[in-house]
């Protein structure tokens, strides 16, 4: 299903150039070709007006089966307008969507605070909306690692344990998709690496694609097979590797961030090329 | 045997304590306390309406309800003024409204303690029937309601991601609030409606492990307090909105205080 929003020519990335944040003296965004139907969710030349401004420009993405994508990029840089523009949740100003018919995607928001005033166990919060996944309960919290906590109140978990509820939650649907808007906030720097493992292992056991969102660097870019940087356009993409080295990347993040990424490197069992698409092993570091 | 005007106080308030809890839980959740305040004042310019118009008085309180309701919900939407203030603005300019107007549109004399504090033992036999009907009407909506209306209070925009619509779900909830409020009005006045919907609302909560539990147990404490509240006006010659809400407020305090 491909969806034709453009309503408003798409206006030039120059047009915009004297309004970027500090990011990108050169625009110079990656351009992915035409919609890949093979994804399970993508955009092409995606933007989003609003009162004047425009929060994202010409955003190209793709997130595939067995896929990390991770958007990274500074506070308002539209990370979160460009995942709720993907999952139609804000109307798209120009650009083209495409959805696999019938996605299912598992969502887990940016802040996840319950009100403590709303008495609520995590159990009958799972099963929210549709009573049928009763049975499931069990499973999908043993996935996210909290199996004891199925009958305590919402209000009393912390911050670290809501997350793993809302990962649930997220799961709990069967989702092909599992869409995560900076699922760490509020998580201590071990929660935080822990969290990322789990993202990976769901990947891997159920063979979902993850589009994350996130601020912070490093660990995120170790566990994605794929980066998006961010500053309302596309400033660079491709493998973890090869956005960390990116000009654009160390000017938007600072040189710092760059050299500490490769002390988070993964050891892949197989490389990307700039498009993502993997290639044999390799050994013996960037492309 | 109790006099016919005894009678129709307890049941009003008795109709009014069941249908307000389940409404006054997701007013509680959903952080809607100003929003239904703002709609009660607003219906003191329904009273002179429907005074100076010579119509019914609850027609107007229900219509000014409504449209109070409305306007906030439009207002809401445009982007310069947050809604708290919008709510501020509503609520002195309706009341203020309203007080002029019962003074300047020249309809009879207008018992305005009786408007801003309620008048239960004034409760007539068609006003019983409206809350009675209206109230099944409105719980059988928050029924039908309830599983979006939770989902919206626990987290609106996973809801709406899930594919709750949060303005169709408040939409209807915000209908059905302005219902509830102009029947409370009638009985605990405007300054006092709002606090029938939430102050059983904050005593049960320390004492409920789920939303059913919290709205079952916010009856039972609106049921007691207005028995006991009617009882007190009785005995004590004290107005009887005013003498329920003291009670409802004695024993949310004490829940609070103790649990």
């Amino acid at each position: 299903m491909t969806d034709l929003v453009t309503g408003i020519a798409r206006t030039s990335p120059h047009h915009t150039h004297g309004r970027q944040a500090s990011c990108c003296d050169h625009h110079h965004a990656p351009t992915l070709g035409p919609l890949d139907q093979t994804a399970l969710i993508g955009a092409r030349g995606l933007s989003v007006v609003r009162d004047g401004r425009r929060l994202i420009d010409n955003v190209d993405i793709d997130v595939h089966e067995r896929e990390i994508v991770t958007v990274i990029g500074p506070n308002g840089a539209g990370k979160t307008t460009l995942v709720k523009a993907l999952m139609s949740l804000l109307p798209a100003d120009a650009g083209e969507l495409h959805k696999r018919p019938g996605l299912r995607i598992g969502y887990v928001p940016q802040r996840f605070d319950v009100e403590r005033a709303l008495p609520m166990t995590v159990e009958r919060f799972l099963i929210l909306g549709d009573r049928r996944h009763r049975a499931k309960v069990a499973g999908v919290l043993a996935e996210v690692g909290a199996e004891q906590i199925a009958s305590r109140q919402l209000a009393e978990l912390s911050g670290g344990e809501l997350q793993r509820v809302a990962l649930a939650r997220a799961l709990i649907g069967n989702p092909q998709l599992l869409v995560l808007d900076e699922p760490v906030s509020g998580v201590d720097y071990t929660g935080e690496a822990e969290l990322y493992d789990l993202i990976g292992r769901l990947r891997d056991h159920r063979g979902l694609g993850v589009l994350l969102v996130s601020h912070d660097l490093h660990v995120v870019m170790a566990s994605s097979d794929r980066v998006v940087c961010l500053s309302r356009h596309v400033c660079c993409s491709g493998v973890p590797e090869t956005v960390a080295g990116h000009p654009e990347y160390v000017q938007l993040f600072g040189p710092e961030a760059a050299r500490a990424f490769g002390l988070y490197l993964h050891h892949h069992d197989h490389r990307h090329d700039l498009a993502g698409a993997e290639r044999p092993p390799a050994p013996g570091g960037n492309q | 045997m109790m006099d016919p005007f005894l009678v129709r106080a307890v049941a009003a308030t008795a109709g009014l304590a069941i249908v307000a809890a389940p409404l006054g839980a997701v007013v509680v959740w959903s952080r809607m306390a100003y929003f239904g305040e703002t709609i009660a004042e607003a219906s003191l310019l329904g009273v002179a309406l429907a005074l100076a118009m010579n119509a019914s008085v609850t027609a107007g309180v229900l219509a000014a309800a409504l449209a109070a309701a409305a306007l906030i919900v439009f207002l809401s939407r445009q982007p310069s003024v947050p809604l708290d203030s919008v709510l501020g603005l509503m609520h002195y300019g309706t009341l203020a409204a309203g007080i002029v107007a019962t003074s300047a549109l020249g309809g009879p004399p207008v018992d305005l303690m009786g408007y801003l504090f309620g008048d239960v033992l004034a409760v007539t036999g068609t006003d019983l029937a409206m809350i009675f009907g209206g109230g099944a009407f409105v719980l059988a909506a928050v029924w039908h309601l309830w599983e979006p209306l939770l989902r919206l209070a626990v987290h609106d925009e996973l809801a709406a991601a899930e594919g709750v619509s949060p303005e169709r779900v408040r939409g209807l909830f915000v209908v059905l609030l302005a219902v509830v409020i102009a029947f409370a009005v009638k009985i605990a006045g405007i300054l006092l409606a709002v606090a029938f919907l939430v102050v059983p609302v904050a005593a049960a909560r320390p004492w409920s492990s789920s939303p059913e539990r919290m709205v079952g147990l916010a009856t039972v404490v609106g049921l007691a307090s207005s028995l006991a509240g009617l009882w007190l006006s009785f005995r004590c010659d004290v107005p009887a909105g005013p003498a329920i809400v003291l009670v409802m407020s004695v024993l949310a305090g004490v829940s609070l205080a103790v649990k």
